[in-house]
């Protein structure tokens, strides 16, 4: 493997593991996709910086070219971060879907309750001017 | 009972529509779902005297139906008829419904349906009724029953349907898929033959351009049916939408 291309893969590597810290620190992820990350992150500079087992790896699957390799994992872990969020991003909807239905729900029951309220406070104010009105 | 008219942007028609129920089957309670509609929707079907459940934002036919299902359930009604808002489908129609639900009490849905009356043909464009005949004859295959109208979503629920439906209803082009879920569920359905008009305004949640979509969802929707991936959850069931636990 060629100086260049591994410097550029620690570079990349690194760049993406400090800024997948970075938010990690700034609490900007939940746990789960921190997690994710973090191990694609990880796994990536190591195979950049571990030459040989990068070549061990790409000689084993029939990868002439060891960079490919590394290609072919990164594309792998993207692969299952894009499929998780599609998971992720159903169930959202669903969720949502509900919550939707429960607060048109709700809403229109916390209406009736008002208007029963208000003709009930109606009647009552009116039972109380009526003997006013006697009198007149 | 119940009649459950969702309703997306018919300001133009859903007033008539309500006054339509109101006027033939009086003994029904009308709740339009107004499925976030940016015009007066909610504000004219209310004035005609009907209930509204107002969705903060669209969720699509799916959703509003569910809606309307998951507030006759909370109401605790024994029927529930489903009425598009649009005016294609007649409420004088709705007793048809009502007998062949009576006249038969195992029935646990009873769809109106276009093609089964002899005198008129529907008048919809020959693309349309195509891909509706191409469903039904799918849909007959593996329900091993004849289904002439699969796409209609002018129906008629009793209890039992609308605790299946209130629990799982369909996403996006429910129709057909709620077919197969009375199907799967062991309920039983029918169609009976009635008459439908072209829609009196407004925009069919089902354009031209995006039929082919409609067909190609539809028909995934059918097969990835067959393979029951589906399964609504019984007391006792993992929830099928709960929050994540990690990767």
């Amino acid at each position: 493997m060629e100086l260049r291309i591994q410097l550029l893969s620690i570079l990349a590597s690194g760049f993406l593991l400090i800024v997948v810290l970075e938010l990690v620190r700034r609490r900007a992820f939940l746990e789960r996709y921190a997690i994710l990350w973090l191990f694609s992150a990880l796994v990536l500079l190591a195979l950049s910086v571990w030459r040989d087992g990068l070549e061990d790896i790409a000689s084993l699957v029939g990868i002439a070219y060891p960079p490919n390799a590394l290609f072919l994992i990164a594309f792998g872990f993207v692969l299952i971060l894009l499929l998780h969020f599609s998971l992720a991003v159903s169930k959202l909807s669903d969720q949502t879907k509900v919550l939707a239905q429960k607060v048109a729900l709700l809403e229109h029951r916390q209406a009736a309750t008002e208007r029963r309220a208000r003709s009930r406070a109606g009647r009552e104010s009116e039972r109380e001017l009526e003997p006013i009105g006697r009198e007149r | 009972m119940l009649a459950v008219v969702p309703a997306y942007n018919e300001a133009a028609t859903v007033g008539r529509v309500v006054a339509g129920l109101r006027r033939s089957v009086p003994g029904f309670d009308v709740l339009v779902v107004d499925d976030g509609s940016t015009d007066a929707t909610g504000t004219v079907a209310e004035r005609a005297g009907a209930q509204v459940l107002r969705l903060p934002f669209n969720l699509g036919i799916g959703g509003a139906v569910q809606a309307g299902f998951a507030y006759a359930r909370e109401n605790g009604y024994d029927y529930m008829v489903q009425v598009d808002g649009d005016g294609q489908h007649k409420p004088e129609e709705i007793p048809k419904l009502i007998a062949a639900m009576t006249d038969d009490p195992a029935l646990d849905m009873v769809c109106g349906s276009r093609f089964l009356s002899a005198e008129r043909g529907y008048p919809a464009p020959i693309s349309r009724r195509t891909g509706i005949h191409i469903f039904a004859f799918l849909l007959s295959r593996i329900i091993r029953q004849r289904v002439s109208d699969p796409t209609s979503g002018f129906r008629l629920y009793n209890r039992r349907a609308i605790g299946l439906f209130a629990r799982d209803y369909p996403h996006d082009y429910p129709e057909v898929e709620a077919v197969l879920m009375v199907h799967y569920h062991r309920l039983r359905m029918s169609e009976v033959p009635v008459e439908m008009l072209l829609r009196g305004g407004g925009v069919s949640s089902i354009r031209s351009g995006k039929s082919v979509y409609y067909m190609i969802k539809v028909l995934l929707a059918i097969f990835v049916g067959l393979a029951r991936a589906r399964p609504v959850p019984e007391p006792g069931d993992r929830a099928p939408v709960a929050a994540s636990q990690g990767i």
